[in-house]
Order: C-alpha cells, then sequence, then structure tokens
C-alpha cells in the first residue's frame, strides 16, 4: 500500500501535473531537489531536530479518559497535534518546506492559507529561517480568522487580500499560482496540503507523516497495541495523509478519514469532495473536485475554514478508490457539537477541522467494544475559531 | 490540409504576419459574444482563439478572469461554445481553436469533446495547464479526428524539453513571452528574441507569440521576429468597451504595413 507515486505523480489515475508549461520546470527542479532531499541522511536529522526542539515533538498520545466515558465504547486517543508550536500541524510540514526551499537555495517564501493556520505556520518558518514570506489568503477568510491575520503580520509576513471567486481557501490558491507564475525564480510555493502539482502531494504527505510514525509507536507502548481505528479530518487532506500513511500496512487497522458536510450532503452547501464530488482537475492535479454539470468548480462550505475547499489530494482518491481509508463526513453541527465536548471533558479545546474527526468519533465508539482503541488525530487548537463560533451560535439562536 | 496550416502558408507566400486573437466565449451573453467574435474575423483576425471561461483560471490575469466570471455568470457552457464555433464556421473558413482549462473538457470527456468539435469544425485545442506530460490522451483522439494539439512553450522551458514539446506537435506554437499571467504590459519581453530563436532551431512551426500585446506599435516588434502574435486582454477589453473592430483593424494594419 504504502506505494510512492509513479515517475509523473500519479496516484494511480490520480494526481500528475496539470499546470501551466511556464510553471513546468520548477516543478520539475523541485522534484529532483526533493529527491536528493530525501535520500540525503543530513537532510532529515536537520528535518528531525527543528521538530524536537522547535516544534516541540514528538506530541502526546493522550488518553481522554472522560471523553472514553461520555462516549461510551472504545478508548480514545487523541494525537495532540495541538500542542505543536503555532498549534496545529502545519509547521511540520513548513519546516520540511523551508529547509529544502534554503537547500535549493531559494530566499523566498510564498503560501495559500484557508484558516490560517499554514499561513501562520509558513510565515513562522520564514522567521526561523530569515526568509521573505508572502501569504494569499481570501477576504472572507481574513474577515473570519482576524486573529491569525495579526500573526501572520507580526512574524513579519505579508498578507496578500485576494477577492476574486468567493475570497476562501480555492480563490487563495488560485492566485497563489498566478503570482509564483511571475516569481518562479526566486521564490519556494509552500504549498499548505497534500493537493496540488506533483510533487507536493508526495512530499507533504512525507513531511505529516511523522504524526503517525509517533503515533504508531506510542500506541504500541502505551497501550501494547495497534489502535482499531485511525480517525483524522480531511478538507485538503494533509493531517490524514500524515497520520494514515504509516499505518497503510497494518491490515488490522481501520482508517476513517472524516470530510466536512456542512449543511449536509444532500443541502449542496458542503466539502466533502469525496462524498459529494466527481472526478476533476483542480490547482495541478486530478482527483475528487466538487463541480457542477460543465466542469466548472463549485463553492465549498463547512463552518471550518480549514476545510472549506472543494477539492481534495489525490493519494486521498486513490485511498477511497481501493477502499483501504473509507471516507465519511460530518455536519457543522456535529462537530460544533464534538467541540464542545471535549472542551467541557477534556478541557481541550479544538478546532473546528479537529472536531470533525472527533464528531465521527462519538458515532464509532460505541460500535466497538470496551478494550478497542480509537486514535484520533486532533490536528490542532480552537481558540482561532471561537469568533466564528460565537457568530454562528447568534445566527442559529435567531433562526 | 488543415486550415491553420494553410493560412500560414498563404501568409508565408504574401510576406505578412498574422493576427490571433482571443476573446472569451460568452462574454457579456452567447449572442453578443457570437456577434463580437464574428466582427474580429471580419475586420483581420486570421486564426480565432475562442476562449473557455472556466471557474478557476489560474493561468489568466485580471481581464481575463473578469470575462470568464461574466460568461460563466451568464450561463455559458462548453456545449453552447462548440454549437456557436460551428455557426461561426458556417460564416467563415479562417481557422478556429478551443482555448481551455482542462477540467471543462475533461469533465465533458476528452473524446466527446474531441468529436464535437471536429463535427463543429473547429481546427484544434490549445489547453492551458494540460502540460506535454499529461496531453497524451487528449492529444491522440485530436490527431486521429485531424486536430492539432497546439502546443505552449514558455520563457522557463530549456531546449531540450522544447524538442520533447515539439517532438511531433502540429499546426503553429504558441510562445508566452513573460513569465506571468496573461494581460497588458507596458514593457516588450527584453529575451524574446533569443527564445525564439531557440524555438526555431527546435522546429519549423510557425510561431505565435503572445502576452502582453495590446497595441499596433507593440505587435508590430513582436511581429519581427514571430510569425504571429497573439492578442487576448487587450481584445477581451476593447469588446466590452465597444471598441473592438477598430483594435483589430489597428493590430492588423500594422502587421501588414
Amino acid at each position: 500500500m504504502k506505494q510512492g507515486p509513479d515517475a509523473a505523480g500519479h496516484f494511480g489515475e490520480f494526481g500528475g501535473r496539470y499546470v501551466a508549461e511556464t510553471l513546468m520546470p520548477a516543478l520539475l527542479e523541485l522534484e529532483r531537489a526533493y529527491r536528493a532531499a530525501s535520500a540525503d541522511p543530513a537532510f532529515w536529522e536537520e528535518f528531525n531536530a527543528v521538530l524536537r526542539d522547535y516544534v516541540g515533538r514528538p506530541s502526546p498520545l493522550y488518553f481522554a479518559r472522560r471523553l472514553t466515558g461520555a462516549y461510551g465504547g472504545a478508548k480514545l486517543y487523541l494525537k495532540r497535534e495541538d500542542l505543536n508550536h503555532t498549534g496545529a500541524h502545519k509547521i511540520n510540514n513548513t519546516i520540511g518546506q523551508a529547509l529544502l526551499a534554503r537547500r535549493m537555495g531559494k530566499t523566498k517564501l510564498m503560501a495559500e492559507t484557508g484558516a490560517g493556520q499554514h499561513g501562520v505556520a509558513a510565515a513562522t518558518a520564514a522567521a526561523l529561517f530569515g526568509m521573505e514570506c508572502v501569504v494569499y489568503m481570501g477576504e472572507e477568510d481574513i474577515r473570519r480568522q482576524a486573529p491569525n491575520v495579526q500573526r501572520m503580520r507580526f512574524l513579519g509576513a505579508r498578507v496578500q487580500p485576494v477577492s476574486s471567486g468567493t475570497a476562501t481557501l480555492k480563490d487563495a490558491m488560485s492566485e497563489a499560482m498566478r503570482a509564483w507564475v511571475s516569481r518562479v525564480d526566486d521564490t519556494f510555493y509552500v504549498i499548505g496540503t497534500v493537493a496540488g502539482p506533483h510533487p507536493y502531494p508526495a512530499m507533504v504527505r512525507d513531511f505529516q507523516s511523522v504524526i503517525g510514525r509517533e503515533a504508531r509507536e506510542q500506541a504500541l507502548k502505551q497501550a501494547g497495541r495497534l489502535p482499531d481505528l485511525v480517525l483524522a479530518c480531511v478538507g485538503g487532506g494533509s493531517n490524514a495523509a500524515g497520520m494514515f500513511f504509516p499505518f497503510l500496512d497494518d491490515a488490522s487497522v481501520r482508517l476513517v478519514g472524516v470530510e466536512a458536510a456542512g449543511y449536509g450532503i444532500a443541502t449542496g452547501k458542503h466539502a466533502a469532495s469525496i462524498g459529494g464530488g466527481q472526478v476533476g482537475i483542480l490547482h495541478g492535479s486530478k482527483s475528487y473536485v466538487l463541480q457542477d454539470g460543465d466542469g466548472q468548480v463549485l463553492n465549498a462550505h463547512s463552518i471550518s475554514a480549514g476545510l472549506d475547499y472543494p477539492g481534495v489530494g489525490p493519494e486521498h482518491a486513490l485511498w477511497a478508490r481501493t477502499g483501504r481509508v473509507k471516507y465519511v463526513s460530518i455536519t457543522d453541527a456535529e462537530a460544533l457539537e464534538a467541540f464542545e465536548d471535549l472542551t467541557r471533558l477534556e478541557g481541550i479545546i479544538p478546532a473546528l477541522e479537529s472536531s470533525h474527526a472527533v464528531a465521527e468519533a462519538k458515532k464509532l465508539a460505541v460500535t466497538l467494544p470496551e478494550d478497542g482503541l480509537i486514535a484520533i488525530c486532533l490536528s490542532g487548537r480552537g481558540d482561532k475559531d471561537l469568533d466564528n463560533i460565537l457568530a454562528y451560535k447568534a445566527k442559529e439562536s435567531r433562526a | 490540409m488543415n486550415r491553420i496550416t494553410l493560412m500560414f502558408e498563404a501568409a508565408k507566400k504574401e510576406r505578412r504576419k498574422t493576427l490571433v486573437g482571443f476573446l472569451t466565449a460568452g462574454d457579456p451573453g452567447m449572442a453578443v459574444s457570437e456577434r463580437n467574435m464574428l466582427a474580429a474575423l471580419e475586420s483581420g483576425v486570421d486564426l480565432l482563439e475562442i476562449g473557455v471561461p472556466f471557474s478557476d483560471p489560474t493561468a489568466d490575469g485580471p481581464a481575463i478572469q473578469a470575462a470568464g466570471a461574466r460568461a460563466l455568470g451568464a450561463g455559458a457552457t462548453l456545449g453552447g461554445i462548440i454549437g456557436m464555433a460551428g455557426r461561426l464556421r458556417a460564416a467563415s473558413d479562417a481557422p478556429m481553436i478551443l482555448f481551455s482549462y482542462a477540467n471543462p473538457l475533461f469533465h465533458r470527456g476528452y473524446e466527446r469533446v474531441a468529436d464535437e468539435a471536429a463535427a463543429a469544425g473547429v481546427d484544434g485545442f490549445l489547453a492551458v495547464d494540460l502540460p506535454f506530460e499529461e496531453a497524451s490522451e487528449f492529444r491522440a483522439l485530436l490527431a486521429a479526428r485531424s486536430l492539432f494539439f497546439i502546443p505552449l512553450v514558455a520563457p522557463t522551458t530549456p531546449e531540450p524539453r522544447m524538442r520533447e514539446i515539439l517532438s511531433d506537435a502540429g499546426g503553429f506554437v504558441y510562445y508566452i513571452m513573460v513569465k506571468g499571467v496573461t494581460g497588458l504590459r507596458a514593457e516588450a519581453a527584453p529575451d524574446m528574441k533569443e527564445h525564439i530563436e531557440a524555438l526555431r532551431r527546435c522546429t519549423k512551426l510557425p510561431i505565435a507569440a503572445g502576452f502582453g500585446v495590446g497595441n499596433g506599435v507593440q505587435a508590430r516588434a513582436v511581429a519581427a521576429h514571430a510569425d504571429a502574435v497573439v492578442v487576448g486582454s487587450a481584445l477581451v477589453e476593447a469588446a466590452r468597451q465597444g471598441r473592438l473592430e477598430s483594435l483589430v483593424r489597428e493590430l492588423s494594419g500594422a502587421l501588414r504595413g
């Protein structure tokens, strides 16, 4: 199962490099550079040292006793990516890509961001390594995620507002790709998820796989066994890819990816690309895409800005196709309920993204025996979401 | 013989450079758009690029982004655009290509699109985000119907890669003059000449150069090196402002004069 993509970046029929010719030489150069770095033990030594000393890894695998009691079934373990420096898993990837950029002699970083978590993580890596950084962010997300915008600015990044389309992550990524075309000589584009053209999906997965490698070892050490079930939320899919990848060959471990159902798949207002989309080509790769009958990309909806994206990484598309990973979806309301459960019962305020995975655990815990074990990737912390949740609740109570 | 090849051969005999014009189909609505396309052909566009609007135009600047949004807002569809191409073909013998992003073509089905386009009298396709490596299936389907898949070459494309891209290409080569998205620029690309010379070493096909050209003076400067000049954003804007025909005449005149 743990097969990388083929030489041209295909995961089965998915993936590839669907970009303008102007970008192709840069992608080929990036692929060569990543392949060389990947084969160099010194690169990984430095990566691991920064993750340990700066990010604070390994993150704990925490047994959530009270949540387990409330959900009434299998033991629930949380992989605490929320405890990473900057508060989410995104930093694992930006450290990796910034190190690669430095190795390639690039001095400028650029990134797209939805919730702002990846933007903050990219700005943080840029500050750490003394690089310039520009972050493309939709105006709607700038409004929804004001604290992260300020954080990026304090870190020295320039936040470039994007007003096209729905002014969210999809449009920020389109604008970042446009900008990259004109800066391709000296700028490294730090993509925040396992989407985009080859080699990004494989590279980001590799940098994020530290999550699953640690979780696997920790489960064996702490519980004496592998989990029965591993859960992670899926927008573009980077925390899920990193969590799942090291478990792919463990046939006894069920893997479940949780997409955002928004108001419900049937309403059309959702972000479940696998559950409610079709195969298509967006932002450089072939995967599942939310689109209309004429191949125009639709706007996604999720209460969680980080899942509010109409595409998904191509390797997830392959895992869905082969059945190795099962993809389900959770509504805004279910995610909020899980957010409140975890906050009250464990004193952990989860990101709305991660709350989707917790909500699926609430459904599945009772289907397993009490000695069963579920590992949930708690991909980030929820402080950034408080304004957004209050606004949602105010709207609901008026309705 | 394909109309594209015939047109370039005729222009070569007449020792003139040609004008490739791009307009977004369906902007601001299908009926006006069709009239604009015909007017462009009648005023001097030698080869028409019929732009298929896409929701996420990652290679386009503000003018063509906005035109695409207007077209989609007015209900433009790929099926409707191929129908328009068929009507344009009934009125004109000029070569026409469809200029699209990959997903609308993929979603409708490469084979179906190739069949429909051939039946409508379209001469080829240009797919912005379908580079050489991903294009083999669509290229083969087009070739089987005697349609060209027009290759794109950028200023970042090294010569060995040019050779690969052009190894079995037909029609013409589209040279993207600048590292950037579509749209007007005041300055000409400084390295255009050497890149076009490199292209000549790799292919005998006519070379059309585009991105950033908006007036007769710029067109003439590009035509000093290329066989054809592509104008897109400027035509889209001119059409919006009701001065499409005068701009086409200016450009066309500059290439003949």
